[in-house]
């Protein structure tokens, strides 16, 4: 039986963060739309016999939450393995003692620049930068291990040394150093965001130099982006393979950015169990496996490895969320990507904000 | 020396797929038979010698073979971070 390993609880979009590569859908869900604590407790209990053996508690800034200690109690008592991935603004010394109280297993802070000026630029909020610190101390402090998630684009990379300095001097075990994905707000900023080629190989060379210079102090994750990549990236592990969503709304979804293909419709955890949402539901079913895919991933090599690269990718850049990849040089859609990468010349950013509807 | 589980790592039994997983932060591996012999024995309060008495009964072996293959196996266990040095 194919059952997913992690759950990504998405506890919230309310964020005092405003990052203009935000990972939450360009229509944000309000608090009054969220779903309850009992709700997420039914949710872990129901991942957990589904297989799932962690969760990753994010958002949005899943501590802008009032019952983030309650949440984090309910995912340790079902048994996962509880990562709180934050922007680490929020969090104090009371929080802290609270959520190492009921058993919170490891924090990830996010970082969006080596110093304040550019973090607080990128970030949109004023004071973010030293908070984050003080954050990181607590965790440190807790005895909890920390890991650093710097976000890079065209626009910090230059500070990509300063950043591995940073997570040494804030007591980090392990480093992402994890390039911009372009879906949702992103997207919408990606002439502002996208790194040169040389950018991309300075990088690479950096990351490579440092893992070796702090093997045994600190781990470096480094995800590539694949503008410039010759294949895709085996998104998800696969299309419900490994890896299931619960949006803030209680939308299970196979990928964090899945309800960006608009025509899909997904279960929600209001009105299905996740076992049903997951075996039997037509959304998960549907990229599922390699059944699905034409040419020219059909009966590819590489069509159990990279699984047809990204459907929310294929869906923004072709229009087409069965279509292969662009990411992958066999697509016919491939060149997408050199235009766009030639065409990136914008300096400002459109940050995320709740849009008003009418 | 009392053998630790590093900070963010623990044993988890994965009922779905009827084994035992270590956990930590961003990763997760799933031990042979000898080195989760030896992590269900990890629990704070045993020593060494305490985990080399209770496997050398439970598997009605010399201590002193026990005894190397414990200690070579926790070396490792700390070697990939899932017991602190």
């Amino acid at each position: 039986m194919r059952a997913p390993l992690a759950l990504l609880a998405e506890l919230t979009h309310r964020c005092p963060l405003r990052c203009p590569y935000c990972s939450n859908p360009v229509e944000l869900t309000r608090a009054s739309g969220e779903l309850t604590t009992a709700e997420w407790a039914r949710v872990f209990i129901e991942a957990a016999e589904l297989g799932c053996l962690q969760v990753h508690l994010s958002g949005g800034e899943p501590t802008a939450r009032r019952d983030i200690t309650a949440i984090v109690a309910a995912a340790r008592d079902a048994g996962l393995y509880t990562n709180l991935i934050t922007a680490g603004v929020l969090l104090d010394a009371a929080l802290m003692t609270r959520l190492v109280a009921v058993g919170l297993d490891h924090v990830q802070i996010s970082v969006q620049d080596a110093e304040e000026t550019g973090s607080e630029r990128i970030g949109g909020m004023k004071g973010a930068h030293a908070r984050k610190e003080a954050a990181a101390r607590l965790v440190r402090e807790a005895g909890l291990t920390l890991t650093l998630n710097a976000v890079v684009h065209r626009q910090n990379l230059h500070n990509l040394p300063l950043l591995i300095d940073l997570a040494l001097a804030w007591g980090a075990a392990r480093l992402e150093v994890a390039h911009v994905q372009y879906y949702g707000w992103a997207l919408a900023n990606r002439d502002a965001l996208l790194p040169t080629r040389v950018q991309l190989d300075e990088a690479t060379r950096i990351v490579t130099a440092a893992r070796e210079a702090h093997e045994g102090r600190l781990v470096i994750d480094y995800v590539v982006p694949d503008y410039h990549a010759a294949r895709p990236k085996a998104c998800m592990g696969g299309w419900g393979n490994a890896f299931l969503v619960v949006s803030p709304a209680g939308h299970v979804l196979p990928c964090h950015a899945a309800e960006s293909i608009t025509g899909m419709s997904f279960p929600n955890v209001r009105e299905t169990s996740l076992h049903a949402a997951w075996e039997e539901s037509e959304a998960f079913n549907r990229f599922r496996g390699t059944d699905w895919m034409p040419a020219p991933c059909r009966g590819c090599a590489h069509a159990e490895r990279d699984w047809g690269g990204c459907r929310c990718q294929a869906f923004a850049l072709t229009g087409d969320a069965g279509a292969t990849d662009p990411a992958c040089a066999l697509s016919p859609h491939h060149a997408l990507l050199a235009t766009a990468l030639a065409e990136a010349s914008a300096a400002r950013f459109r940050y995320r904000q709740f849009v008003v509807r009418h | 020396m009392i053998p630790r589980f590093a900070p963010g790592v623990r044993l988890n039994h994965d009922k779905a797929r009827a084994r035992w997983v270590v956990m930590a932060p961003e990763r997760m591996f799933v031990p042979d038979e000898t080195a989760l012999e030896v992590l269900r024995l990890v629990d704070g309060a045993r020593d060494v010698e305490a985990i080399v008495d209770a496997l050398a009964a439970k598997f009605d072996a010399p201590r002193d073979e026990i005894a190397a293959d414990v200690r070579a196996m926790l070396d490792d266990l700390v070697t990939r971070g899932a017991l602190s040095g």
